[in-house]
């Protein structure tokens, strides 16, 4: 079939399964939109910023488990998706971005809204083209959604010149991928396996430590009826919110920076940890020579770059979690989960010396209320996404999540402004789920444009902005270590937040009490329309416990117990 | 693990196509990774090209460094061994005046030899092993060089 390269895109998409785009046209990507008007295969959505649309197809990537697809103009078009692509890398979110690029004949020029794309994308992707010749876009096409899928996932940018979406060429979707220099590796080595399973067995007291590659791996079933099946105690990193169910006996917690003091004590006495999907950041670890110090670690990852980067692995198994994890559970009749019943009575010990929990001894509301609240009522009939602050690890702490994709989060990168269109996204890709946004009044305001894209295509996400006019999570670094000198952290000065709701079309909430947080978010859930509920939190209230950066885990600031001071 | 530095010789083979270099040398230099030389050149009646490159690095930035490589999508296959042939090359521009058969002699000793001669300068040229080339440009200095090029070492895994 000969067709226009802009037409490629579009029957690229249409073969993928593509039924959502998200996306901001401008001259270098008209071609492209005229062949989007022309369709009715998939929906557009427009959001008001570059940004925003690279956030909401990652939201809607995370909640569907597809490939999220961006499109976007060249020059200050592609500038401004480039947090998003940075944010899908850190978190390994499989995307395909398509951009604009000023004709061929006028590239390296400085042309009008030039800018080498490919050169800026080159570090915060998993691979990126840009494409000189219609010919190529097929085969191009379907690399970029193959490689952003398989293996360790992540964003692929495609930069196309306005005279290659214009140029007719052979479309021919049906060849196959001949990539000679990538073959992930899937399969787990099975001597590496069985000499797990025998550490496993050996060990006293083992931990399990579970990461997002297991959601990405669409593991989580699996995992959970491994750890189910030999009784071994698990913590969670925050990206692995919802593989277990917050409900699961074996589950302790969350483990890092502010992770539960159970997980990190557990973490720091374990005799051999079970890593799955996970990458050991800095925010887990806390200092690295003294974490898991008397553990063996047996380490299963898709990526080998993963493996012994940070901490030296014993048993380092590259593989699919979901193949390695299938394996390990044929071989799970050398496990005796007694052997571990001591092992489990301490760790229940450690969360009955210091468990996870908040005072409410303010007048005000405190933050974790609302949070815990949102869980009581809404529970799994939700999905939940935050931006970045406090707030965010709040709803690490305290949401109760019952499946694997119910949560997301920019961990890696730590995006404000990430929350609100990665809701819509998510949205998007799972209407029967109520979409909750968990942010912070300075984090609202980094994508607040979003209302208008919510409200245009009536995607109802609700965000609740946990307000405590703060930078929260600086001012409480500034508190802790910098002698409260609060530096430009105070946001005393703020917009009417439900005014600026109801200006789009939206509606606002403003709430100072319990009763008042009930019927908001009730009214909200059965309006139906996009909503902020602001509600007025304790100003002053810190994420506890805490490991100061480059502390070791064992040594956290814990909350301060009632009667203590 | 050992955390002292070691000179590593690592040889990548890549798909030759637009920009796989900067994939390469945007790697190194965004993960903080050393780069002492670099080579690279079309492996004939292929569509791969072969880079050498001298880094330094503890084992575990070695070891990092093999993988990331691994990980680009244009990277074939990437050796790092610590038994390989090493080769380089360098040209020395000399003034003519200087006792031309001395330095001959001294090109010979180093699979060299002056290979072309100007009005005022001549150049020579050696081939050799990297640490000997160093012994060389410090034997020549004598002879008042007046430009020094070195290629860079390329390798084979034996
Ligand atoms: C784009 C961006 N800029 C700056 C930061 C640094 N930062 C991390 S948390 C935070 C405060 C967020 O404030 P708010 O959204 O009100 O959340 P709170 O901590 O108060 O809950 C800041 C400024 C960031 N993570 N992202
Ligand atoms: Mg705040």
């Amino acid at each position: 079939m000969q067709i226009s390269g802009a037409q490629m895109v579009i029957e690229a998409f249409i073969a993928e399964g593509v039924d959502t785009v998200f996306g901001y046209p401008g001259g270098a990507i008209m071609n492209v939109y005229d062949e989007i008007y022309k369709q009715d295969k998939f929906q557009h959505i427009l959001n008001r910023h570059e940004q925003a649309s690279v956030h909401a197809a990652e939201g809607y990537s995370k909640a569907s488990g597809k490939v999220g697809v961006a499109m976007i103009t060249s020059g200050p078009g592609f500038t401004n998706a480039v947090t998003g692509l940075a944010d899908a890398y850190m978190d390994s979110i499989p995307l395909v971005v398509i951009s604009g690029q000023v004709p061929m004949s006028l590239i390296g020029t400085d042309a009008f809204q030039e800018i080498d794309a490919v050169g800026i994308s080159r570090s915060c992707t998993k691979h990126n083209y840009l494409v000189t010749d219609a010919k190529d876009l097929p085969r191009v096409l379907k690399e970029a959604f193959y490689i952003a899928r398989s293996g360790r996932p992540g964003p692929v940018h495609v930069d196309i010149p306005k005279d290659v979406t214009a140029q007719i060429a052979e479309f021919d979707y049906e060849i196959e991928l001949d990539l000679e220099t990538y073959k992930p590796h899937t399969k787990g080595n099975p001597r590496q396996i069985k000499k797990a399973i025998e550490a496993i067995a050996a060990a006293k007291r083992p931990l399990f430590y579970l990461g997002g590659g297991i959601i990405n791996a669409n593991a989580a079933y699996e995992v959970r009826e491994f750890v189910q099946k030999t009784g071994i105690p698990a913590v969670e990193t925050f990206m692995a919110r919802g593989v277990l169910s917050h409900d699961d006996e074996l589950l302790i917690g969350m483990l890092g920076m502010h992770g539960s003091y159970a997980s990190n004590m557990a973490m720091s006495e374990t005799d051999l940890v079970i890593g799955l999907g996970v990458r050991f950041d800095d925010r887990v670890t806390g200092k690295l020579s003294e974490f898991a110090k008397n553990a063996d670690v047996i380490h299963v990852d898709i990526d080998p770059a993963s493996i012994s980067k940070l901490v030296n692995a014993d048993y380092p198994i590259v593989g699919d979690v979901k193949n390695v994890v299938t394996d390990m559970l044929e071989q799970v009749g050398k496990i005796d989960s007694e052997n571990y019943e001591s092992w489990r009575e301490t760790i229940i010990n450690f969360n009955e010396l210091h468990p996870l929990t908040f005072h409410e001894d303010t007048d005000r509301i405190k933050p974790q209320w609302v949070v815990k609240r949102v869980g009581e009522l809404l529970g799994d009939s939700a999905n939940i996404s935050t931006d970045v602050g406090q707030h965010q690890m709040w709803t690490g702490q305290f949401y109760p999540f019952t499946r694997p994709r119910q949560f997301i989060s920019s961990s890696g990168l730590g995006t404000m402004g990430f929350g609100f269109p990665a809701a819509i996204g998510v949205k998007a890709a799972s209407p029967e789920k109520t979409s909750i946004n968990f942010t912070g009044d300075g984090s609202i305001l980094m994508n607040v444009q979003e209302l208008m894209t919510a409200v245009e295509k009536k995607i109802p996400v609700i965000n609740i902005i946990l307000n405590n006019n703060f930078l929260g999570m600086v001012r409480q670094w500034q508190t802790l270590f910098y002698d409260k000198r609060h530096a430009e952290t105070d946001l005393s000065v703020q917009p009417d937040f439900v005014k600026l709701a109801e200006a789009f079309g939206g509606i606002g909430y403003r709430v100072k009490t319990k009763e008042e947080f009930d019927a908001a978010l009730k009214d909200a859930v059965e309006k139906n329309v996009v909503a902020f509920i602001e509600v007025i939190v304790e100003r002053m209230e810190n994420v506890m416990p805490m490991v100061p950066s480059g502390g070791s885990l064992f040594n956290m600031m814990l909350l301060e117990k009632k009667g203590d001071k | 693990m050992t955390e002292e530095n070691q000179r590593r010789v690592v040889s990548v083979i890549v798909i030759n196509e637009a920009s796989v270099l900067s994939r390469i040398t945007d790697l190194f230099s965004g993960r903080g990774y050393n780069i002492t030389s670099l080579t690279v050149a079309p492996i004939p009646e292929s569509k791969y090209s072969r880079l050498t490159i001298v880094t330094a690095g503890s084992v575990r930035v070695i070891e990092q460094i093999t993988k990331q490589l691994h990980k680009l999508i244009p990277v074939l296959r990437v050796y790092e061994h610590e038994d390989m042939v090493e080769k380089e090359m360098a040209m020395i521009k000399l003034p003519i005046t200087e006792n031309l058969s001395d330095i001959n002699t001294l090109c010979e000793a180093y699979n060299g030899k002056i290979v072309n001669a100007g009005e005022s300068t001549i150049i020579a040229m050696v081939a050799d092993e990297p640490k000997r080339i160093d012994n060389f440009l410090n034997a020549i200095k004598r002879y008042n060089p007046k430009e020094i090029v070195r290629s860079g070492a390329v390798a084979l895994e034996r």
